[in-house]
């Protein structure tokens, strides 16, 4: 029985083990000559201003749940579209049930004022 | 070439399907609707469509839905009537409770409604992985309408708690499913029954017990069931308390329903074998938790919470044996503990006025005098829980430790009788309070708060006082329900 999950334990040691060995690997040939220029924060190639600990407005949030309804549409409606000819006709009734759910998802967000940005 | 369509059997899951259904029109409406009550009674009409579908399936063979995923037989669609009896008893309180709190919203109904739907799906499930679905439905809503008092503290207290907890505990459920799959190969219910009855496997395959063990202690989170019942009093106090009457009685109802088809359906041999032994502790020590804790309560909130710990211990006594019978006498001490742990909800919900009276138990001092009936229905429920005859939770008791007597595990039985006694001192406390103390003399100038009771609330009592007391007297109609309740 245990023997059966053996590879899944050496895959997990070989996937530790290439990383680590190329970090060490890299850590050792590469030259050390540090400016305060290269140890600057990385942003773009642009200097970088204020603080890096900024409040943003947690209304975004809402933007990014409303997004998941059309991102689930599209998962689930792509497979669809591809197998419509071969699929019986009730299956499009289904589709059709599943985005009504997903509408009246979009449509209660609508009404609550979540794409109202103020 | 055309693609094979897997066929649902939709019809078998038409209550489950009637409460969902319900609440996107719930949440449909909610946008367009000023009253919101009407939206309550929306939800109590899709609720009895369910219950009408339900005691309509059972006259029909049970079916397998959605391959094999879940399935009407008998002891789903008993488990049914139990979460729609939670459901309505709970929205009947909330209709009442919240318009006294400006709290009247259509989402709580739509989340009270999308919760009982988790829970019928548990039920109905026979894949663990539906099993784990159902488990989130309900939780997921669940935490959010604990948190459904936005300007108390404590409400949000309690929907963080219950959910960091729950989320940990669902953590716990999916390992113990990865594991029973990693074993037996399958994670539907009868096929792992197969692999250890004839497929192969063996009783003491370590993976699949530390599987069980996994899903065990989730299950014991979701049922409260100590020593994993910390997040229970806590939830309960801080949560409205429409809420905690809804998930005292639902969600446990529906931790217990999945969690007895696992046993039967899957482990049944490796439960009587080796198990029994780890769940009777799980019992003793959840009955004995619960009571000791319990005596110790000032709010009564928190008593009913630890309260309802004890009980799922009692109820867990039921499936130790892991006998039909076992499980028949679970289920009619779900009902029976529906109506009264709600009634005795709703009292509390009633005189946990903003100003008139708090959760504190010595504030029900003189309540006998004030309000007689409301006294009297407390008195009822508080002796139905306790668990004296004549009322349902006797004969709840009765059978649960019945089954384990006739398992040969008197000893169990012993252990419950005891616990029950103990539980009569903090229930009669109550009493003791309500018809015995005096009411605190208020200052002067101070201005007794009358206490009101409207429509809806009134309902909550009279059915669950009525069918404690019916119940109690006569429960041969129950029993004969939950005969129906057995594994398709």
């Amino acid at each position: 029985m245990l023997q059966e999950f053996e590879f899944l334990g050496v895959l997990g040691a070989i996937t530790l083990t290439i990383p680590v060995v190329t970090l060490i690997i890299a850590w050792l040939l590469r030259p050390k000559k540090p400016n305060p220029a290269k140890q600057e924060t990385y942003e773009s190639g642009i200097k970088t201003i204020g603080d890096t600990w900024v409040q943003f407005k947690a209304q975004y949030y809402i933007y990014a749940i409303i997004f998941v309804v059309f991102d689930i549409e599209a998962v689930f409606l792509f497979p669809f579209a591809v197998a419509l000819r071969q699929l019986p006709l009730y299956s499009l009734i289904w589709a059709i049930v599943f985005i009504v759910l997903l509408f009246d998802g979009l449509l209660y967000g609508w009404r609550k004022g979540a794409l109202h940005w103020n | 070439m055309p693609i094979e369509i897997p066929t649902l059997n939709i019809a078998a899951l038409t209550p489950f399907l009637a409460v969902t259904v319900t609440a996107f029109v719930v949440m449909f409406f909610e946008l367009f609707v000023n009253d919101k009550r009407i939206l309550g009674y929306l939800s109590l009409l899709g609720l009895a469509v369910a219950a009408i579908s339900s005691v309509m399936l059972l006259g029909v063979s049970p079916a397998p839905a959605f391959q094999e995923m879940a399935i009407s037989d008998g002891y789903a669609l008993v488990l049914n009537l139990i979460f729609i009896v939670t459901a309505a008893l709970s929205i009947l309180i909330s209709l009442s409770y919240l318009g006294d709190r400006a709290l009247q919203r259509g989402e709580y109904y739509a989340l009270l409604l999308f919760s009982t739907g988790g829970m019928m799906l548990m039920g109905a499930a026979t894949d663990l992985i539906v099993v784990f679905m159902g488990l989130e439905i309900m939780s997921i809503a669940l935490y959010v309408l604990a948190a459904f008092n936005r300007r108390k503290m404590g409400s949000g207290e309690a929907g963080m708690k219950y959910f960091i907890l729950g989320a940990f505990a669902s953590a716990f459920f999916l390992y113990g499913v990865a594991l029973v799959y990693g074993a037996t190969g399958s994670t539907n219910l009868s096929a792992i029954g197969n692999w250890f009855t004839s497929g192969g496997g063996d009783l003491t395959d370590p993976i699949a017990l530390v599987g069980l063990s996994l899903l065990l202690v989730g299950f014991a989170f979701k049922i409260a069931a100590v020593p994993f019942q910390w997040w229970t009093p806590d939830v309960y106090q801080g949560a409205p308390t429409s809420v905690t009457a809804f998930m005292s009685v639902g969600a446990k109802a529906a931790g217990f329903a999945a969690l007895v088809r696992l046993l039967m359906v899957s482990f049944g041999q490796a439960f009587t074998l080796d198990w029994q032994i780890a769940v009777a502790a799980l019992a003793v020590v959840t009955m004995t938790g619960g009571n000791i804790a319990a005596l110790a309560q000032k709010d009564i909130k928190r008593m009913l919470a630890f309260s309802s710990i004890a009980h799922a211990g009692y109820i867990l006594v039921g499936v130790v044996p892991g006998t039909i019978d076992g499980v028949q006498a679970v289920l009619f001490y779900l009902m029976g503990y529906a109506f009264m742990n709600i009634g005795a909800f709703a009292v509390v919900a009633v005189l946990e006025h903003r100003v008139a009276i708090s959760s504190a138990i010595e504030e029900y001092a003189g309540l006998a005098a004030r309000k007689p009936l409301l006294a009297a229905a407390m008195l009822l429920f508080m002796v139905s829980l306790t668990g004296l005859p004549p009322f349902v939770g006797f004969w709840g008791k009765l059978y649960v430790f019945r089954a384990a007597v006739e398992a040969n595990m008197s000893w169990l039985a012993v252990v419950g009788v005891i616990n029950s006694a103990i539980s009569a001192f903090y229930y009669l406390g109550v009493v003791v309070q309500m018809y015995m103390r005096p009411a605190a003399a208020t200052e002067d100038g101070e201005e007794v708060v009358p206490i009101s009771l409207s429509g809806p609330v009134t309902i909550t009592l009279a059915v669950a006082v009525i069918i404690t007391v019916i119940l109690g007297i006569w429960p041969t109609p129950l029993v004969n329900l939950t005969s129906l309740a057995v594994f398709g």
